[in-house]
């Protein structure tokens, strides 16, 4: 395996748990709900899975832990925005300081603990393709998923007729009420679906990216992961396309620090978040077309008339 | 069972007050479900956390050295979040200006004078405004959610302080450890009383809350702040620029967070070192909100979370809990708040069974 072969390598697991969060992030906008708590999701994923994993000695059942944490730990940012009509914003961003608090205090015996690596799924044959085959071909269960996602979700966006309510409901909660659909319902499984996926890419943080567990380990890639669907324009292609540039970014810095050249290491460690930032700035500045791809009732509380 | 919500005719004056106390009771019970899960026993465990550090005068100091940055800071958020601005980077604004304040004591440490406390707090306040100038100026110019920008300089801010204290900025005769040289006497916040620590970052957290208070209560701005965050278009007809309530809310938020840092540094630390606050810029949203956003509220508000820091420090030492558990109480906290906060607007109905549903309805 070359040189070039092995850096891709690594930036496609730098970018999986990107992919996997803002596709998560992005069904729950698509259906209207703004939740800021990402990063509280992946880091509870990131914990559960790694006990889990630890514990029963099997990573698999880490994968499904940081899943099921992921979603309960969701419904609780459900409940207060979807039932009790709360602020999305500061709902979602009391949702990231307890998932980081609350990761802590779970994660504080397992500093230090040797971690159990996700196993690579190796596609016979198909493995054996000249340079794709290794990359795409020899990877483990959270890579195979995370592309299944950005066909799946897809698929179910734009050509499945519950997509066509999710749509529809983040597009004007009001019309699609009155259409009969049961906006909070929908809403609710949008919103676990997203917690879901978050718990997963915290799976990966603990299972395959660094198999250990280090608190805050998350290290922002949920705030990523949000700006990722912002960048993606609430499209599943391009938040494959944006997360591995970003996957790439991060990876190119390492490399950077380690060849040593010349540049101080923190100025490289700020380059995912000034890139994030560029993006943004690239992203939104024309008004018009921003306005056409979010939509349109993103963050706004919704009380059904009785 | 289902849960409705039924709007009230007005704001219930009641909820508004009791509702930040209703959140801390059950911030409290869930508090001694958790030290009962970790095997301590509850009622005691909770005493050390809440009631044992307001008992001794110098822990009495400590609270209010914690409170002066979190009401700084928080006081400033709660205009921006009036305003509907979403300035979440106040931890990086904190750190900005902790290191423009520091300029001075740290490139002269032998220039001692009376002139250079004030200059010190005016550069910090002017960082900090600088640094969320740059969210305001992405926001108006290129409708850059702020919400991402300001917390992703939050990461580019503490990098940037850890670069100057390991490198250019770090002490020749420090025995190599990351951080600046010690500030002289007079670039050191005076305390306030023979008694203990607390200095005057106290002083200028209080002023800072009043002031705004009169500000929101008032005066004209006040009263732009709440209708721009209400309802741009109605703003818009008031004549209120919203572009410009962008500006005004993250520059007094920004110049508000970074007087903190250079009133934490010159105040409590004495130096520059890569690590300045345990999260201030966080838990002051919390702060912010449990004071529901009201410049009077936030200084109660601020007190008790900054009880919350003393208290993780309290049990940690005394029974042995992980202070990881400040976290999950400050999370639970604004939790709570915002839930209660519910109960202002809307009544709450449960409803146990369809069938009751239905009686409800014939």
């Amino acid at each position: 395996m070359d040189m070039f072969q092995a850096i891709l390598l690594t930036v496609i697991t730098a970018a999986t748990p990107l992919v996997i969060a803002a596709l998560g992030e992005l069904v729950t906008e698509r259906a209207g709900v703004l939740n800021l708590g990402v990063e509280g999701m992946i880091v509870i994923g990131a914990v559960c899975a790694f006990a889990a994993a630890h514990l029963s000695g099997s990573p698999y059942i880490g994968i499904l832990a940081g899943i099921a944490a992921g979603a309960l730990f969701s419904l609780l940012f459900g409940f207060l925005t979807l039932t009790l009509v709360t602020n999305q914003v500061a709902t979602g961003l009391a949702l990231t300081i307890l998932g980081l608090g609350v990761s802590g205090m779970l994660g504080e015996s397992f500093v230090g603990v040797p971690g159990v690596k996700l196993p690579n799924i190796v596609f016979p044959v198909l493995s054996d393709i000249p340079f794709i085959g290794p990359i795409l071909f020899r990877q483990d269960l959270i890579f195979y998923i995370s592309i299944a996602l950005v066909f799946g979700i897809s698929w179910f966006l734009f050509k499945s007729r519950t997509g066509l309510k999710i749509r529809a409901i983040g597009d004007s909660h009001s019309s699609a009420h009155a259409l009969g659909i049961n906006v909070i319902r929908t809403r609710y499984f949008a919103v676990m679906f997203g917690g879901a996926c978050a718990g997963l890419a915290g799976a990966q943080l603990s299972l395959v990216y660094t198999p250990q567990w280090v608190e805050n380990m998350s290290a922002g890639r949920g705030w990523i992961a949000l700006a990722l669907v912002v960048f993606a324009s609430w499209r599943p292609w391009r938040v494959l396309a944006g997360g591995y540039l970003f996957g790439a970014v991060t990876i190119g810095q390492l490399h950077a620090q380690a060849f040593g050249i010349g540049v101080p290491s923190q100025l490289l460690s700020a380059l995912p978040y000034i890139a994030t930032i560029v993006v943004l700035i690239i992203i939104s500045h024309n008004r018009r077309t921003t306005l056409i791809n979010t939509p349109a009732s993103l963050g706004k509380p919704f009380v059904p008339d009785r | 069972m289902r849960i409705e919500l039924e709007k009230r005719a007005g704001v219930s004056k009641l909820f508004a007050i009791l509702s930040p106390l209703l959140a801390l009771v059950l911030t409290l019970i869930v508090g001694a479900i958790i030290f009962a899960a970790l095997g301590k026993e509850p009622v005691g465990a909770l005493y050390s956390f809440f009631i044992e550090p307001l008992l001794e005068v110098w822990s009495l100091h400590e609270l209010a050295v914690k409170a002066a940055p979190l009401i700084l800071i928080a006081v400033g958020l709660a205009i921006c979040y009036r305003s509907n601005n979403w300035n979440i980077g106040a931890e990086g604004q904190f750190t900005i200006g902790a290191i423009t304040g520091s300029i001075l004591p740290v490139l002269n440490p032998d220039w001692q004078s009376p002139m250079i406390l004030p200059l010190m707090l005016v550069m910090g306040a002017a960082g900090g405004a600088l640094y969320a100038g740059i969210p305001a100026l992405l926001k108006t110019r290129f409708n850059t959610n702020e919400i991402l920008t300001s917390l992703m300089l939050v990461y580019v801010a503490q990098l940037f302080l850890d670069w100057l204290v390991r490198g250019a900025w770090r002490d020749p005769q420090g025995y190599n450890f990351p951080q600046t040289k010690p500030f002289n006497e007079s670039a050191v916040l005076p305390e306030l009383l023979d008694s203990g620590r607390a200095h005057w970052g106290v002083v200028f957290a209080l002023v800072a809350a009043v002031a705004l208070w009169f500000m929101m209560r008032y005066m004209l701005k006040g009263f732009e702040v709440t209708v721009l965050g209400q309802s741009a278009r109605a703003g818009r007809f008031a004549g209120f620029s919203s572009r410009g309530m962008v500006w005004f809310s993250l520059l007094l938020s920004g110049a508000l967070a970074g007087l903190a840092g250079i009133s934490e540094v010159s105040g409590s630390i004495g130096h520059l070192q890569p690590s300045i606050s345990p999260g201030y810029g966080f838990t002051a949203i919390i702060v912010a909100f449990l004071g529901r956003l009201n410049p009077l509220g936030i200084i109660a508000s601020g007190l008790v979370l900054s009880l919350t820091y003393l208290g993780g420090e309290a049990v940690q030492m005394s029974l042995q809990i992980s202070d990881k558990v400040v976290r999950v109480f400050q999370g639970l906290l604004l939790f709570f708040v915002l839930s209660c906060d519910t109960l202002i607007l809307y009544k709450i109905r449960i409803r146990w069974s369809r069938s009751a549903a239905r009686e409800g309805a014939a």
